[in-house]
């Protein structure tokens, strides 16, 4: 369920709505679930709402963890 | 697209796998569960099982409201519908499941019911506006993750006076239906469910975060990882478990931390208490009543809750007897256990809902998996 | 005695309001006002020898060989869409239903269903786009029909077109010519159509570069049959997507395809509208585009022809065609594991799920 996708913020219309960009597809979504959202932020998107900004240091993080399990493996070969 | 396509990467997809097939013990069974329908439609999607070694097993848990939503409660919206004056709003997802006597939200908009498909809260409320002759009426579902859009619509509805917008809320909770899922074994079954681990769900976690699900780990000694929308996120969520349950731990542990914090969002758990209140019991189709595991509208927004406006309850309708979908979403069968599967109940002629539903067992099975053997049991 | 016409005023019928005119009942009465309205929108656009003797009947020399003839009807909404309309639609699909039998396509005749209201300048609009495209694909419409219904019993206008064309010698395309071995090519990007048509849908309105392919693929075709004659199948993925259409030729030929994920052309932004709606680019529609197939030893040829060509630039090979008595059409997705493609009962529906 609860299909959301990361969207990048690209315009504040107003105070409950901003314009994100999703691969170049513009859509206005709600702000309401979310505070201080600003220009370049990256959100997830569920139905037409913001529900949480994307973390890019926690994003890196994660991508390294799943980069290492394959070096891992390389060294025990 | 950034934050997708690195979480899609193969190459890196296969170093997993290797690891989960390298650390998975030959000798051990891991059943892990998959609450999140939006996960069950995301493994089958990229062909994950194919990746796994056969003794990790995902079991396809009742995490798509679409398929717990009880017949009775859907016969009410197309009753609903079917009232001259009332247009009701629906994700697209309702559109075709079956109700009793083979009625569909499609069907009855082929016999003249206004309904509307539409992708946000927000395009019922502006409905309303456009049409105030109308009754409109939102057909609230979902999970934790579409209730605070629900909520937001009843909040702006009360704020501008909007009279002629209702809310259907058949929102449902998820810590509920994991504890019932584990409390509770059917004793007609052959065997209880029996599930080592679960991977969490990603977007209800992002609202509710991660300190709700404590309970697992503390009381039922169950393993949670909570998991990223991506295959790759699945993946690695997965190889989390195996160490969790190789090494006898049983915490919560976080795959997808670029959304998900402990307290998860505050803000619209805020707004969900505001305007919604818990149901002492609730229907889940497949799971019978479970307690404490629904939401309504609290009395002050009276006025917007559709059951109370046309002082409208459900009738219990009775399910297809060969249908197995109540199985099937507590884990305990597979969409191939079903007599009727792929049979008389195919995506064109749904016997239940777990076959309509895009992310339902079912379904997910029959359009992404049937050109597999079945698995000898 | 002469009838003494008042000073400076004309006895000939005043010229159809365009600026601010709708059609009404009395343009499908079959009267003068109804010959009136075929002159001044469809005579006028169509503008060819045939149509101009003004028959009941269309008289044509059709020479030798096969005729290839199909028909379809369009019942689009919204009418206006990035990269078409419903007219320049309903010149491409009768001509691509030709194309796809290896057809050069040569007549087409079009009936025009109009509900009463509907502004007269949308109408001359969307025949003058007929009239273009017909003129850009080199067919003549050359017979048609005008009806014209209350307000309330139709979508502001429903067009039918049937063509016909020639099948030149040697040439023998049909689904049940999938063979195994064979491979599996489409001849440019997936989803265009469907995701230009969603974003002007009420409801779930984005904004996207994206422009309808719609196009006519017979120029793309004959390019094709002369680098390899005996081309197999050939598809047009139209309603349904490409899902659906590979399906289809996997049961009518009796076989099973394999198709290779990280081969499909995508637009990006198609892409994107496709994750935000929760839609597949395999089960959204293409009106431009074609799926081929041909013996594997033909596949390099055949692909090379299509991305020198227009309307193939983007052409890959997707595939290829396997031995399965189940007739499953298969995916080997970018993640390393295998799923199916099915085809959806109905219209894909956004989801939330």
């Amino acid at each position: 369920m609860c299909l959301a996708v990361p969207a990048e913020v690209i315009e504040i219309v107003d105070a409950t709505r901003a314009r994100v960009s999703l691969g170049g597809v513009v859509k206005e979504i709600a702000l309401h679930l979310v505070d201080g959202v600003a220009v370049g932020d990256y959100v997830l998107v569920h139905v037409g709402f913001a529900l949480a900004r994307i973390d890019p240091a926690e994003a890196q993080r994660t991508l390294e963890a799943l980069h290492a399990l394959g070096e891992t493996l390389e060294d025990a070969a | 697209m950034k934050y997708i396509d690195e979480f899609r990467d193969g190459a890196a997809a296969r170093a997993v796998a290797a690891r989960i097939a390298a650390e998975a013990v030959p000798a051990r069974e891991y059943r892990l569960m998959e609450f999140c329908g939006g996960h069950t439609h995301a493994i089958f999607r990229y062909g994950i099982p194919d990746l796994l070694p056969p003794n990790v097993r995902m079991i396809h848990g009742p995490g798509c409201p679409v398929c717990v939503l009880p017949i009775g409660r859907l016969d009410l919206a197309i009753d609903l519908a079917l009232r001259p004056k009332v247009t009701l709003c629906t994700y697209g997802d309702m559109m075709r499941v079956p109700g009793s006597r083979k009625r569909s939200l499609l069907r009855a908009k082929a016999e003249g019911a206004d309904v509307r498909i539409v992708y946000s809260a927000t395009d019922a409320l502006r409905l309303a506006r456009e049409l105030p002759d109308r009754e409109v009426v939102f057909f609230a579902i979902g999970f934790e993750t579409t209730t605070p859009p629900t909520a937001v619509a009843v909040q702006i509805a009360a704020a501008e006076g909007l009279r002629n917008f209702s809310v259907y809320c058949n929102h449902v909770l998820t810590p509920p239906a994991l504890v019932h899922l584990l409390e509770t074994a059917n004793p007609e079954d052959p065997e209880p469910v029996r599930i080592d681990g679960f991977v969490g769900p990603a977007h209800v976690s992002v609202v509710i975060g991660t300190d709700a699900y404590q309970r697992f780990a503390e009381h039922y000694r169950k393993p949670v990882v909570i998991a990223g929308f991506e295959p790759l996120d699945v993946l690695q969520s997965i190889l989390m478990l195996v160490r969790q349950i190789n090494d006898g731990r049983a915490t919560i542990e976080n795959e997808y931390s670029r959304a998900v914090v402990p307290a998860g969002n505050l803000r619209a758990q805020e707004i969900v208490g505001d305007v919604l209140q818990v149901r002492e019991t609730f229907e889940w189709r497949g799971l019978g009543e479970v307690p404490f595991s629904a939401l309504r509208l609290r009395g002050k927004y009276a006025a917007f809750d559709a059951e109370h406006r046309f002082a409208v309850a459900p009738v219990k309708a009775r399910e297809n007897k060969a249908c197995e979908c109540p199985a099937i979403l507590r884990g305990v069968k597979r969409p191939t256990d079903c007599g009727i599967f792929g049979t008389v109940c195919t995506p064109e002629n749904p016997m239940g809902s777990c076959m309509v539903s895009a992310e339902g067992a079912c379904a997910a099975y029959y359009t992404y998996g049937r050109h597999k053997q079945p698995a000898v049991a | 005695m002469d009838t003494i016409e008042p000073k400076g005023r004309s006895m000939k019928a005043r010229t159809l309001d365009f600026a601010r005119g709708r059609v009404d009942m009395s343009h499908g009465g079959g009267g003068r006002a109804m010959a009136q309205l075929i002159d001044e929108v469809f005579r006028s656009a169509f503008d060819n020898p045939v149509l101009d003797r003004g028959d009941d009947q269309a008289l044509l020399d059709v020479g030798a060989g096969r005729i290839a003839f199909s028909t379809d009807s369009y019942v689009i909404s919204p009418l206006f869409f990035p990269g078409g309309d419903i007219g320049s639609l309903a010149v491409h699909g009768t001509v691509n239903d030709l194309a796809m039998a290896g057809a050069v396509p040569q007549w087409l005749s079009s009936a025009f269903i109009i509900e009463e209201g509907f502004l007269l300048a949308d109408l001359k609009r969307i025949a003058d786009s007929m009239a273009s495209a017909a003129r850009a694909a080199g067919v003549a419409i050359v017979t048609g029909d005008t009806k014209v219904v209350e307000r309330g019993k139709g979508d502001g206008v429903f067009i039918n077109t049937a063509g016909i064309g020639v099948v030149p010698p040697g040439v023998d395309i049909h689904p049940r010519r999938a063979r195994p071995g064979d491979a599996i090519l489409v001849s440019g990007t997936i989803g265009d159509h469907g995701v230009a048509i969603l974003s002007h849908r009420q409801g779930l309105a984005f904004e996207t570069d994206i422009v309808s392919d719609s196009a006519p693929l017979h120029g793309l075709v004959a390019a094709m049959l002369t680098a390899a004659p005996d081309l197999h199948v050939l598809r047009d993925p139209t309603r349904g997507g490409v899902a659906a259409t590979l399906n289809e030729i996997a049961q009518a030929a009796g076989v099973g395809m394999r198709l290779n994920e990280s081969a499909l052309p995508v637009r990006t932004q198609v892409r994107g509208a496709c994750e935000l709606l929760g839609l597949d680019p395999l089960n959204v529609a293409n009106e431009g585009k074609l799926l081929a197939i041909c013996a594997a030893a033909d596949a390099d040829r055949v692909l090379a022809a299509m991305r020198a060509h227009a309307f193939g630039r983007d052409a890959a090979i997707i595939g290829s065609v396997v031995e399965d008595p189940s007739r499953f059409v298969a995916m080997d997705t970018v993640f390393g594991g295998r799923r199916m493609v099915d085809w959806l009962t109905g219209e894909q529906l956004p989801r939330i799920c």
